[in-house]
């Protein structure tokens, strides 16, 4: 475990250039400022985390790197590519993924259906063997397969979420609190999947959770959002060491 | 009996119309959330193109062969009519996207008057009519009061309709580009955070109803073998209201609405008085609209999230 931490860190040194890199972004919705400022890394092979509460801005910050909203200063990079300007397709057919803010599955869709848009943008070259892993990782969709993901209930379609973003073989997969009305068992069940593709695919993924405790375990690095811009960040051990976001954002706040 | 018989004969024939200019309704109301009150125009726009080129392959080209004839016509007048729609999608609906609800069904009104008035500048207020063709008609009763008729033209237009929706239904259902379609219609912002082009399918939405509304208007020109440029506002109106009365929104209801909305409108011109069947028709609009303002197939609003 600790080898593993080390060697993630010191790719996270050798290799100079972030995957994604956030530089002083600011979000608008109308006159309201949502974000206001953020600086924010992401370096391949990681798993970083954003915490903060309810209504802090980490939703927002999700749908800007995806240029809906647009930011309106600052620029977003993917890669080393400009990418601040793109329209949201384009941004995802470089190979982001999502995994929304209330999941947004097609509910009147199947959940093969779900899974064939997830693979919409590599044009289904790998489509049966990317089933298969998903599949694997989360056997429950397996036995959905032709159920409407408007009736499946909450962790079933949080898990095709995850599972239609793995789809299009994303380079950094955002998640967007993939916990959020789940069953303890089942957020385990998807933490350790997240960790599992990481570990064993180097997927990069960026996190964004108000159970903080659960991220920052999984995480290797973090950052913590207070209205709209980041007040904290360090390693995932670091911060939950820290007494401020103990105060704040662990205790009282996880079970 | 006769007549009831003929009357459904005609009934389906003239609801099969109804039926593929509703799609392009509930198909452009379901991406878009926008009544789109040019698309009886677009029709009318397509009977005319589809005159133009009977005119120009019969006459000018001096073919000979009618089946042929109607083959290119079909095809022709479904590109031109979806390069129309596409045009107009661009002009006067894309720019409005994002603005408030109402602006874009303002600008279809103004697309409307529009186009009625385009074709009666440029083709004149007179009817225009094409010589008679698939005229052969098959007695199916004879010796009682009243011989029940078939035409071949109706058999081609409830033939072709069937063909063309079974073709739409697979587009819809099984290729990714109906699949991305109906995600579009569910949830727009997810379909772009998936790589879709939203821009794009709610184009090809556009030029697909067109299309349909192409092959309407060349049916309507060949079986009623004339043409005007106020004939798109009540086949419009009456598609519009086949696709309240199935559902908006879906597409089954659709085809379902528009064969209900002929078959009313042809039995009651039967039996009561062909002077109110245009009431008929939109007192079907009026009490769907108040009692049932899903339709026969269509969904509550209210969605489980």
């Amino acid at each position: 475990m600790t080898a593993m931490t080390q060697t993630l860190a010191e790719r996270a040194v050798t290799r100079k250039a972030p995957l994604l890199a956030i530089r002083g972004v600011k979000t608008y919705y109308g006159k309201i400022v949502a974000l206001k400022g953020v600086d924010l890394d992401v370096q391949e092979g990681e798993i970083v985390t954003l915490i903060g509460a309810n209504g802090a801005g980490k939703s927002t910050l999700m749908m800007t790197i995806f240029g809906s909203p647009r930011a309106r200063e600052g620029v977003i990079s993917f890669d080393g590519r400009d990418i601040t300007r793109l329209p949201t397709h384009e941004i995802a057919r470089l190979s982001i993924a999502q995994s929304p803010e209330g999941r947004r599955i097609f509910a009147r869709m199947t959940v093969y259906e779900n899974l064939q848009m997830g693979a919409s943008i590599n044009k289904f070259a790998y489509f049966d063997q990317d089933l298969e892993r998903v599949f694997a990782l989360f056997p429950r969709l397996k036995e959905r397969i032709n159920q409407r993901g408007g009736t499946m209930s909450g962790g079933e379609q949080q898990m095709l979420a995850i599972a239609r973003a793995l789809m299009s073989r994303p380079r950094l997969l955002l998640l967007d609190e993939p916990s959020l009305g789940l069953a303890p068992l089942i957020v385990k069940q998807i933490f350790d999947a997240v960790k599992l593709l990481n570990k064993s695919e180097g997927l990069t993924v960026f996190l964004v959770e108000q159970n903080a405790f659960h991220a920052l375990k999984l995480a290797d690095r973090g950052y913590v959002m207070v209205n709209g811009v980041i007040t904290m960040s360090g390693t995932g051990r670091e911060l939950l060491a820290k007494p401020e976001v103990r105060a704040a954002y662990l205790e009282g706040g996880h079970h | 009996m006769e007549v009831f018989l003929q009357q459904l004969i005609n009934g389906l024939t003239l609801g099969s119309i109804y039926g593929l200019i509703a799609i392009g309704y509930t198909m452009v109301f379901g991406i878009i959330g926008m009544v789109n009150f040019a698309h009886g125009d677009v029709f009318m726009l397509s009977a005319f193109i589809a005159l133009m080129l009977f005119v120009v392959l019969t006459q000018l080209l001096g073919m000979t062969s009618i089946p042929l004839a109607f083959v290119i016509v079909l095809i022709g007048a479904m590109v031109l009519t979806a390069l129309w729609n596409w045009a107009i999608e661009r002009v006067a609906y894309r720019p409005l996207r994002g603005s408030f609800r109402l602006a874009p069904l303002i600008s279809a009104i103004g697309m409307s008057i529009f186009l009625s008035n385009f074709v009666q500048v440029v083709q004149g207020p007179r009817n225009k009519t094409i010589p008679p063709m698939f005229d052969k008609v098959i007695h199916l009763t004879t010796g009682g009061t009243y011989d029940v008729t078939l035409s071949l033209k109706q058999i081609l237009i409830v033939l072709v309709t069937a063909v063309l929706l079974a073709g739409f239904w697979y587009l819809v259902q099984k290729t990714s580009l109906g699949r991305a379609q109906r995600a579009c219609e569910q949830d727009r912002r997810m379909a772009a955070l998936l790589g879709i082009d939203v821009d794009r399918t709610i184009s090809l939405t556009f030029v697909i109803g067109a299309a349909l509304a192409a092959v309407a208007g060349v049916l309507y020109m060949s079986y009623y073998g004339v043409v005007n440029f106020s004939d798109g506002f009540i086949p419009g109106v009456k598609a519009f209201t086949a696709a309240v009365l199935g559902g908006i929104g879906s597409l089954p209801g659709a085809v379902l609405g528009g064969l209900l909305i002929g078959l009313i409108e042809v039995f009651w011109s039967a039996y009561f008085s062909s002077d109110y069947k245009d009431v008929a028709a939109f007192s079907i609009l009026a009490l769907t609209l108040i009692f049932m303002p899903s339709g026969l197939l269509g969904r509550p609003e209210i969605e489980k999230v």
